[in-house]
């Protein structure tokens, strides 16, 4: 089971954290620094693993951000990578050409994404496809929910 | 109204959405606390309007800085609010939220049951989809409860979307509410075969993860796997079922010969990486419980671990892989030594290490030298400190598996600059020169060469630098000098100037050695026709250069210095009267010195006739004040000591008895940095083996003679002991070994030695027959406490022990009672004012403390904690807790235990003898106030009485007449404290005196305390 995923920059700006167990405010800031000075000390060339605390981490960069997950030790570190690998080309196809920016502005977006393809640290759904329409149809929904109401209807005029 | 909400609205115009906020942010960037502050405040302005929609605005934005770090828990109510709103926008911003700030600890969870089992019956899927993510998250053992129903239900929805979000989120309820996943499990058994593939692969998941926790339960759904594994084309669950079988096969080898098959084919056919390293693994794993060696297959690991060696990720997984082979089938990784050595080349220290380590496992005789070579190479452009200490590790140790002939190698090592493992060469040099006399005429060799080039080694003066090797060196040199082919030149060496750089302790040795090679020098010139003279140079030599050593400002350099410049003075006085002095001084260092293994002591037999059990001389017998002391004492050593054995018991011990408790003691000394202690554990043992049973204690009666010899009060208080504690029904062996152990060692030191003498006082403990809350009490110097704990660990015994004025050494035992391992265990305690556990330096005041071991299941081992103490007037309690985190085979858990500490006042008094003339001056110098207290119907003897007292509260008799007694104690502070103890019918009259009113009331308290509870 994946414990944690982050998201952070090459500048050590934490961008997207998501944890599947529920951790005390201090812990998760605790081990979020750590492990962003390990992973960022790491030179390019280096093995996409490493072994912390009594976890697996597996990370991997796209462009300036760094993707890293925390998984346990019986877990399957490729897989692992491939589940990275799998959101960044969901957040790639829902932002078309995802950059950091999308990320940083939209990032609940980016977590509703998340959510719909890993649920408690669980793969959820291995077609791309059938994660995109869920998103897709949730924020028609959400549309929905807002287009009906005009400006005046907003101001509590109509 | 309608005014207020459009003004609400205009208002909102101007609010700031997300995208604002993180403009904002990214704008003020060298300010951003500041900036974030209003933000805030104007966030929980927002907070406060009636309109959802702000208020939806205001927790993403907050949601949003608690990303950044900033603490929302505050708002945890808002989110719960927007959370509930009917709106889909804004029920997903809340939950959202929830799902990133909420945890266990966030008390408004409890308010959101009823608010999301609406939600998840809802009719809308997404609706349902975003309650059922968010409950991902933050799902607590009272959630998990209350909607284990609820989502067992959605797991037959009819849409699929629902039923693999349900399904994933049950594996979360079994982890928080373990008895839902008896009824659930048939439901979840269905899902395997779920029309839908998102749904199958979500079961296989979970059954999988299950299995990995807890694998013989589901050994009767390997065929339903099978079928899957052989027919499903996906990836990602072929991985899981694959695992899934990892975890089986060691239950049910029949099983590992049936997967081999498909395994390979897959190894051979697939092209997904993750999918191969899968299989290899559990190929490993099947092989692994097989035993028996199936080489082909082997084989074909190797072959797919070769075919992608060459990505740098792939590379660390493949030597990972490696090293699981290599503990069954050493042979085949043999094979890719070299594949292996090139690893060492890696830019990756990981990789670098790993194949190290592999390396290490690989060697044997033949390729040993072989491999020792490669690895000096590697040596010289190792970079990284820490790899190339680990390697210098990795080489002395492969060398000393051999044992012969690697001087030179270890030689060759000092040449490395900045490393930090110059003691370890020494000591190997040292181990390998005493211990193989082959050698030693060579090892003198290069460790004369090593003093001539010693001005290269002292570059590096600090600690452990490289210049320990000359400890070793100038050891050599002069210990077997007589190897030496240059006496004359080495002695030389070793009297340079430079040497006063060197630290202290090298220098002692040097002019250490310096003496016994003078020694070997004389008789080399002596026994030559020479003329005397040039022994008198030789004399003249050291008496010109160690003058230098006799000023070090280090005192052994200093001694010994000035007691060789004396002794070579009196030998040139000697040699000028042409008195041959060769023999007599080379006497000073006769003596071989043969290497002794460490159990040599056991071999040698006990000569018939002596009997180490008894007496030398009989044990002194003293006035009858001093006898009752001791009495005193010995009683309260033995106080609790229910499981008596019999002195001779030693003899009783037979081969299997030692065998075992050799076992336990490696077990104990491999876990435990300073063994040197006695090891509880192994006395655990042996009292198991004996038993309790045989010894007669049952018989003794109550009505002993008032003058009893000390064994008589031992059993009749082990008696009484006993029945307290089956009231209590707390049964708690170790309590009783604890005594055992306090009790043996009292015996072995026999009465006289004063230091030893501290009574181990046996503590009941207020477990309140509450799992969670541990109370320690503390009353004596030395306290011994068991403790039975919830399911993993024992914190068995405390054991206090003053020192100075304002510090209180807690010893604590930790013992393993579950089967699974323990690690990781952090110690903290929450400090008071007055009372502080001590931290190291840079530690923050509520940094826990590190316990410096590992536990193995039935292992004990002690942790010693020190504890500040500024007022000793009050007793006090201290809240802590322990953490530690728990592994099994396939999994670990991170577990919490609290526990306080009681420091009782009494714990502050020390016994301190005192003699009756002392006790009078003090009791006229009209310092000490005095309190009295009334004890009614006592029923024990007036010297139980005062053993107790003295055994409890740590007071020593002064002097005593008839029923009326004297006592005396003394706080870690220097309060006097004074008693005068009388009986009369059963009533028993304390009146006291101290000069700290406060702690005389707390400890006449404690004395009453301890009186009702008998």
């Amino acid at each position: 089971m994946m414990r944690f995923m982050l998201l952070f920059s090459r500048q050590g700006k934490l961008r997207l954290q998501k944890w599947y167990t529920a951790t005390a405010e201090r812990d998760k800031k605790k081990m979020v620094r750590e492990l962003m000075q390990v992973v960022l000390a790491r030179k390019p060339k280096m093995s996409s693993f490493l072994e912390w605390r009594d976890l697996k981490i597996v990370y991997k960069r796209y462009a300036s951000l760094y993707f890293c997950c925390a998984v346990e030790e019986q877990d399957n570190e490729l897989i692992t990578l491939e589940v990275i690998h799998r959101f960044v080309e969901l957040l790639d196809k829902y932002f078309g050409s995802v950059c950091e920016l999308d990320i940083i502005f939209n990032f609940e977006k980016a977590y509703f994404i998340l959510d719909e393809f890993l649920i408690g640290g669980e793969i959820q759904d291995t077609s791309k496809k059938s994660v995109l329409k869920a998103i897709e149809q949730a924020d028609l929904l959400q549309e929905e929910d807002e287009s009906p109401r005009s400006v005046l209807e907003e101001m509590g005029l109509a | 109204m309608a005014l207020k909400i459009v003004k609400g609205s205009i208002d909102r115009m101007f609010d700031k959405n997300l995208q604002d906020l993180v403009r904002g942010i990214r704008n003020h960037k060298e300010d951003e606390a500041k900036y974030i502050s209003t933000c805030i405040d104007e966030i929980k302005q927002e907070l406060k309007q009636d309109n959802i929609a702000v208020k939806a605005n205001a927790v993403c934005k907050l949601t949003y800085l608690q990303m950044l770090g900033y603490d929302v828990s505050w708002a945890a109510f808002n989110i719960v609010e927007v959370m509930s709103s009917s709106k889909f926008t804004y029920k997903r911003i809340g939950y959202l939220a929830a799902s990133q700030c909420f945890h266990e600890s966030t008390d408004v969870i409890m308010l959101t049951t009823n608010q999301i089992r609406k939600d998840l019956s809802s009719p809308n899927q997404y609706d349902t989809g975003v309650a059922l993510t968010g409950l991902s998250c933050f799902v607590t053992p009272d959630l998990a409860r209350d909607l284990a129903n609820d989502i067992m239900t959605l797991m037959s929805h009819t849409k699929p979307y629902i039923r693999k979000k349900a399904v994933l989120i049950m594996y979360k309820v079994f982890l928080k509410y373990p008895e839902s996943l008896r009824p659930a499990f048939p439901r979840l058994k269905e899902k395997l075969e779920d029309p839908d593939p998102g749904v199958q692969s979500a079961a296989v998941n979970v059954i999988c993860e299950l299995a990995r926790r807890n694998p013989k339960n589901y050994l009767s759904l390997a065929p339903l796997f099978f079928k899957l594994m052989t027919s499903s084309t996906n990836n990602w669950v072929l991985i899981k079922i694959i695992k899934l079988f990892g975890a089986l096969t060691p239950l049910e080898p029949r099983l590992g010969k049936k997967l081999i098959e498909p395994l390979t084919n897959l190894i051979h056919s697939t092209s997904a990486m993750s999918l191969l390293y899968e299989c290899v693994n559990t190929v490993i794993a099947v092989l692994i419980s097989l035993s028996s060696g199936m080489p082909n297959h082997s084989a074909s690991i190797q072959v797919s671990f070769s075919r992608h060696a060459h990505t740098f990720s792939l590379k660390y997984l493949g030597l990972l892989a490696m090293s699981k082979i290599l503990k069954t089938h050493p042979k085949s990784v043999q094979s890719h030594k070299d594949l292996i050595l090139q690893c060492l080349d890696d830019k990756d220290e990981s990789i670098r290490l790993r194949a190290l380590d592999l390396l290490y496992g690989m060697v044997s005789k033949k390729n040993l030298m072989e491999i020792v070579k490669k690895l000096m190479l590697h040596v010289d452009k190792a970079e990284g400190t820490t790899y190339r200490d680990e390697l210098l590790t990795k080489i002395i140790d492969i060398c000393s598996q051999s044992n012969y002939q690697y001087i030179s190698i270890l030689v060759e090592l000092t040449r490395l600059e900045g490393t930090r493992h110059g003691h370890l060469i020494a000591s190997q040099m040292l181990d390998v020169a005493i211990r193989v006399k082959a050698i030693r005429a060579f090892a003198v060799a290069q460790m004369a060469t090593l003093l001539d080039n010693a001005h290269l080694l002292t570059g590096n003066t600090q600690r452990n630098g490289i210049c320990e090797v000359l400890y070793a060196a100038a050891w050599i040199c002069g210990e077997f000098s007589e190897h030496l082919e240059e006496p004359m030149a080495t002695l030389e060496a070793m009297l340079r100037p430079k040497v006063a750089t060197l630290p202290g302790h090298i220098q002692a040795v040097y002019v250490q050695n310096a003496a016994k090679l003078f020694a070997t020098v004389l008789r080399g010139q002596e026994g030559a026709p020479a003329d005397s003279t040039v022994a008198q140079e030789t004399s003249q030599l050291l008496i010109d250069r160690l003058p230098l050593f006799v000023q070090s400002s280090n005192l052994e350099v200093q001694e010994r210095a000035s007691c060789i410049l004396q002794l070579v003075k009196y030998i040139q006085k000697l040699q000028q009267k042409d008195v041959e002095v060769a023999e007599e001084v080379t006497a000073l260092f006769a003596g071989e010195l043969n290497p002794v293994a460490p159990k040599a002591q056991k071999k040698v037999p006990v000569p018939e006739g002596l009997d180490l059990d008894v007496w030398i001389n009989e044990p002194p017998s003293g006035s009858e004040s001093e006898d009752e002391g001791r009495k005193s004492k010995g009683k309260a050593v033995f106080a609790k000591d229910e499981s008596r054995h019999t002195k001779p018991r030693y003899t009783e011990v037979d081969e299997k008895e030692l065998a075992k408790r050799r076992e336990v003691r490696k077990a104990e000394q491999a876990n435990n940095p300073f063994y040197i202690k006695a090891s509880p554990s192994s006395q655990k043992v042996y009292q198991d083996g004996v038993g309790v049973e045989h010894i007669p204690v049952v018989q003794i009666d109550l009505s002993v003679p008032l003058k009893v010899p000390d064994q008589y009060v031992k059993l009749e208080e082990e008696r009484r002991e006993r029945n307290k504690a089956d009231k209590k029904k707390k049964k708690d062996k170790k309590k009783r070994e604890k005594g055992e152990k306090g009790r043996r060692r009292r015996g072995d030191s026999g009465p006289e030695s004063e230091e030893d003498i501290t009574p181990a006082h046996m503590v009941d403990i207020v477990t309140e027959e509450m799992p969670e809350w541990i109370d320690l009490r503390f009353i004596s110097p030395l306290i011994l406490l068991s403790l039975s704990l919830a399911p993993h660990l024992q914190v068995c015994d405390i054991q206090g022990n003053l020192q100075d004025g304002s510090q209180v050494v807690v010893s604590v035992i930790f013992e393993n009672k579950c089967d699974s391992f323990i690690k990781s265990m952090e110690f903290n305690v929450l400090d008071s004012l007055n009372s502080k556990l001590q931290r190291p330096d840079g530690a923050g005041p509520h940094d826990g403390l590190i316990v410096p071991f590992q536990l193995p299941p039935g292992i004990s081992n002690e942790a010693r904690f020190i504890f500040s103490v500024q007022n000793i007037v009050m007793p006090q309690k201290l809240k802590g807790t322990l953490t530690f985190i728990v592994k099994t085979d396939d999994s670990s858990t991170h577990e919490k235990l609290d526990f306080k500490l009681h420091f009782t006042c009494t714990s502050y008094l020390i016994t301190t003898p005192c003699y009756s003339d002392a006790y009078s001056k003090l009791l006229e110098s009209g310092d000490l106030k005095g309190c009295s207290l009334k004890l009614e119907g006592v029923n024990q003897p007036f010297h139980h009485l005062l053993a107790r007292i003295c055994f409890h509260h740590h007071f020593s008799v002064v002097e005593r007449i008839d029923s009326c007694a004297s006592m005396y104690s003394r706080s870690i502070q220097g309060h006097h404290m004074c008693l005068l103890v009388k009986t009369a019918d059963q009533t028993v009259s304390i009146d006291a005196k101290c000069d700290e009113p406060g702690l005389l009331g707390n400890v006449l308290d404690e004395i009453k305390l301890t009186f009702s509870q008998c």
